[in-house]
């Protein structure tokens, strides 16, 4: 599904990414864990297209298309989806709106029909239900006002409603509590297909007991430096990465 | 020949005219007002109140403008609030408001053929709204002064929209003035909606004047134009007074939009509050002056002046300067004025999403002049602007004439 190879990126002027590789088959999930400033959130704005990061080595190839030749929005359509780390909030935009022109756009370049209204609210409200998100939420502004934890429940909303093929998941579980993150885990759990993947970026154990990583990466400054079974989640909670980088 | 000698012959020459075809009531200011247009000329850039416009090149003769001389007084229906050339009402309020120290006022007064009066007297209560529709087809190329008189006795309260637009493709030059008279405990709300074509220029000149406990609502939507200069003044005569100047703008392309806005507080008591968006993109240009003055003694104004632009593209220009000159020590005002770039971070997130990047742009615009739309208390308009607002940011409002980059 997703092959990233040699991958080199700056930032600002910055090289944030020295050289990464990493393949990721469909159905498989894969954790990545590393240091602040690693630059986890950089490799996953690099694979979504970010304006701000340039790459300046290496290919990502997506479903065997060259992913760094297209658009943020030809990826998009393409089923990859980014749940933001920090999801910004915009003023104005009703969320409605919003799903409405993100469904509707996806559906043009599928060469499919636009929704009609009843069958697109009734997307809505069914998602809606399906991850347990607060319906005065939903038709609120997209994120503005809403605390840390409804952004990131937001996320799983709007993952929901795209049905994305590959998601990655920007520390999606940071500022949940216990429930909320059962909830967003099951809600990710429940979309999942036997074809989508996932690459899941986190600090904790704990999401990875609701959604099991078939491997675990570990980045330091912009490599990845050790790649191993679910095992390795524990034994980095355990011992942090001072062991690793010796 | 100077410039401004050409408007003092065509006055000369339309003269009789005109004063044939108007009430005395009208006819007794013109040559004053010609008087005044000549002592002064067309404001020159270096002009304070005029910096942000080229109003010589508005007004050169590159066009051969015919001037309408039309005159048939409509007869004024019973209990129709509207009107033309009503003497008694003239006698009343023509140009008592307006004054002859701004030049595009003296010569709209002395070119003016008619004036349109809308009247509620004391305690009238319009039900429904009133939308007068001015619509610019004439079929040649045309220069029209046009003069609205706005009347609300005590206790009245009434909504109008004015709504300008084009219907060819000739070119237009405008001037209008539109005198206010809000009486005590009266409310009105304006909504000006200008939809008109590239090849339009127009000058408007609006003056409210409140008494106590008066309330104005002023919406002033310029959805899509050539070169329009707005220059809106609100009087505060009476304690307790209410003022809203609202507006937004959208333009693009090589449209022009100049609001220039003074509130001046001059009794006790009274609030304004003033919020003007602009998206100037392309090439555009904007400008927003906006000042409140509060007057010696006016103590416990209030006044809450916002001005938030976006230019959305590297050759799109906005000026603004908003001013308070301030000689009461016990009011609370401020103002505030922002220009920036549609949000980055916004525009990926929405692209990430897989709206594309043209769209994207397009509802971060509509989100942020619909901010100024959301203020209006009727929800049917505020509905049918929100619509009008998206329609203009897809182009299906578009009406290019000879504009530098469709050239249609
Ligand atoms: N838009 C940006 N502008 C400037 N510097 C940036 C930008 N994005 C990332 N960086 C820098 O790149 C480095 C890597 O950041 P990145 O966000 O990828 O780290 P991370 O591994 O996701 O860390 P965390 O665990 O704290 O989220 C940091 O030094 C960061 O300051
Ligand atoms: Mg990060």
């Amino acid at each position: 599904m997703l092959r990233i190879k040699n991958l080199h990126a700056r930032v600002e002027g910055k090289e944030i990414l020295k050289g990464i590789n990493l393949t990721i088959r469909d159905g498989e999930i894969h954790a990545l864990m590393g240091t602040n400033g690693a630059g986890k959130s950089t490799l996953s704005n690099v694979i979504v297209g970010h304006p701000k990061y340039e790459v300046t080595d290496g290919s990502i190839t997506f479903n065997g298309q060259d992913l760094l030749s297209m658009t943020p929005e030809e990826r998009s359509h393409a089923g990859i989806f980014l749940s933001f780390q920090s999801p910004v909030e915009i003023a104005g935009v009703s969320m409605t709106n919003f799903m409405r022109a993100a469904v509707n756009a996806r559906r043009e370049a599928l060469k499919q029909e636009p929704l009609k209204s009843t069958e697109f609210l009734k997307l809505m409200r069914d998602t809606q239900k399906l991850v347990d998100i607060d319906k005065k939420l939903v038709s609120r502004s997209v994120n503005e006002g809403f605390s840390g934890g409804e952004k990131k429940r937001n996320e799983i909303f709007q993952m929901a409603m795209l049905q994305p093929t590959f998601c990655i998941l920007d520390e999606t579980d940071s500022g949940l509590d216990v429930d909320a993150l059962r909830v967003v885990a099951d809600g990710f759990n429940k979309l999942r297909t036997p074809q989508t993947s996932a690459l899941v970026i986190t600090h904790y154990q704990r999401l990875l007991d609701y959604i099991r990583p078939d491997f675990v990466h570990v980045l330091l400054d912009g490599k990845i430096v050790k790649t191993a079974g679910p095992e390795l989640a524990k034994e980095i909670e355990d011992n942090g990465f001072d062991w690793i980088k010796e | 020949m100077s410039l401004e000698q050409s408007y003092i012959d065509l006055y000369a020459a339309n003269r009789a005219k005109l004063l044939a075809g108007a009430p005395d009531s009208l006819n007794q200011y013109r040559d004053a007002a010609m008087e005044a247009f000549s002592t002064q000329g067309f404001p020159a850039k270096k002009v304070e109140d005029y910096r942000y416009i080229d109003v010589r090149a508005a007004f050169d003769g590159k066009q051969n403008y015919s001037m309408l001389l039309k005159a048939t007084p409509l007869t004024a229906i019973k209990g129709n609030p509207i009107s033309v050339n009503n003497t008694e009402l003239l006698n009343r309020y023509y140009n008592k408001v307006a004054d002859n120290h701004d030049p595009i006022t003296a010569l709209n007064t002395a070119l003016t053929q008619e004036c349109l009066c809308i009247y509620l007297t004391k305690n009238q209560q319009l039900e429904k709204p009133i939308e007068l529709n001015d619509i610019f087809a004439a079929g040649v190329d045309q220069m029209e002064h046009k003069r609205i008189l706005i009347i609300l006795e005590e206790g009245a309260s009434a909504v109008l929209l004015l709504h300008y637009m084009t219907r060819d493709k000739y070119h237009y030059l405008a001037t209008q003035v539109i005198e206010v008279f809000v009486g005590d405990n009266a409310t009105l709300q304006l909504y000006e909606l200008e939809e008109t074509h590239t090849s339009c220029t127009r000058f408007n000149n609006v003056y409210f004047h409140m008494g106590r406990y008066a309330t104005v609502k002023h919406n002033n939507i310029s959805l899509f134009n050539g070169t329009t200069r707005n220059t809106i003044k609100a009087y505060l005569k009476g304690e307790f007074g209410e003022v809203t100047l609202n507006g937004c703008v959208m333009a693009d392309k090589n449209q022009t939009v100049d609001n220039n806005t003074l509130i001046r507080h001059e009794v006790p008591n009274c609030t304004s509050h003033e919020l003007y968006k602009y998206v100037v993109d392309e090439q555009s240009v904007g400008a927003f002056a906006g000042k409140v003055y509060v007057a010696e003694g006016a103590q416990k104004s209030v006044s809450k002046e916002v001005n938030q632009n976006i230019c959305a593209s590297d050759e799109a220009r906005m000026y603004t300067q908003p001013m308070l000159e301030i000689y009461a020590d016990d009011v609370k005002c401020s103002h505030g004025s922002t220009v920036g770039k549609l949000d980055e971070m916004a525009l990926f997130y929405l692209r990430q999403r897989g709206i594309p990047l043209a769209e994207a742009r397009m509802l971060l615009m509509q989100a942020f002049v619909g901010q100024v739309i959301d203020e209006i208390p009727i929800t049917s308009l505020c509905d049918r602007l929100h619509i009008m607002i998206e329609q203009r940011l897809k182009g299906e409002l578009d009406q290019c004439v000879g504009c530098a980059r469709c050239n249609k």
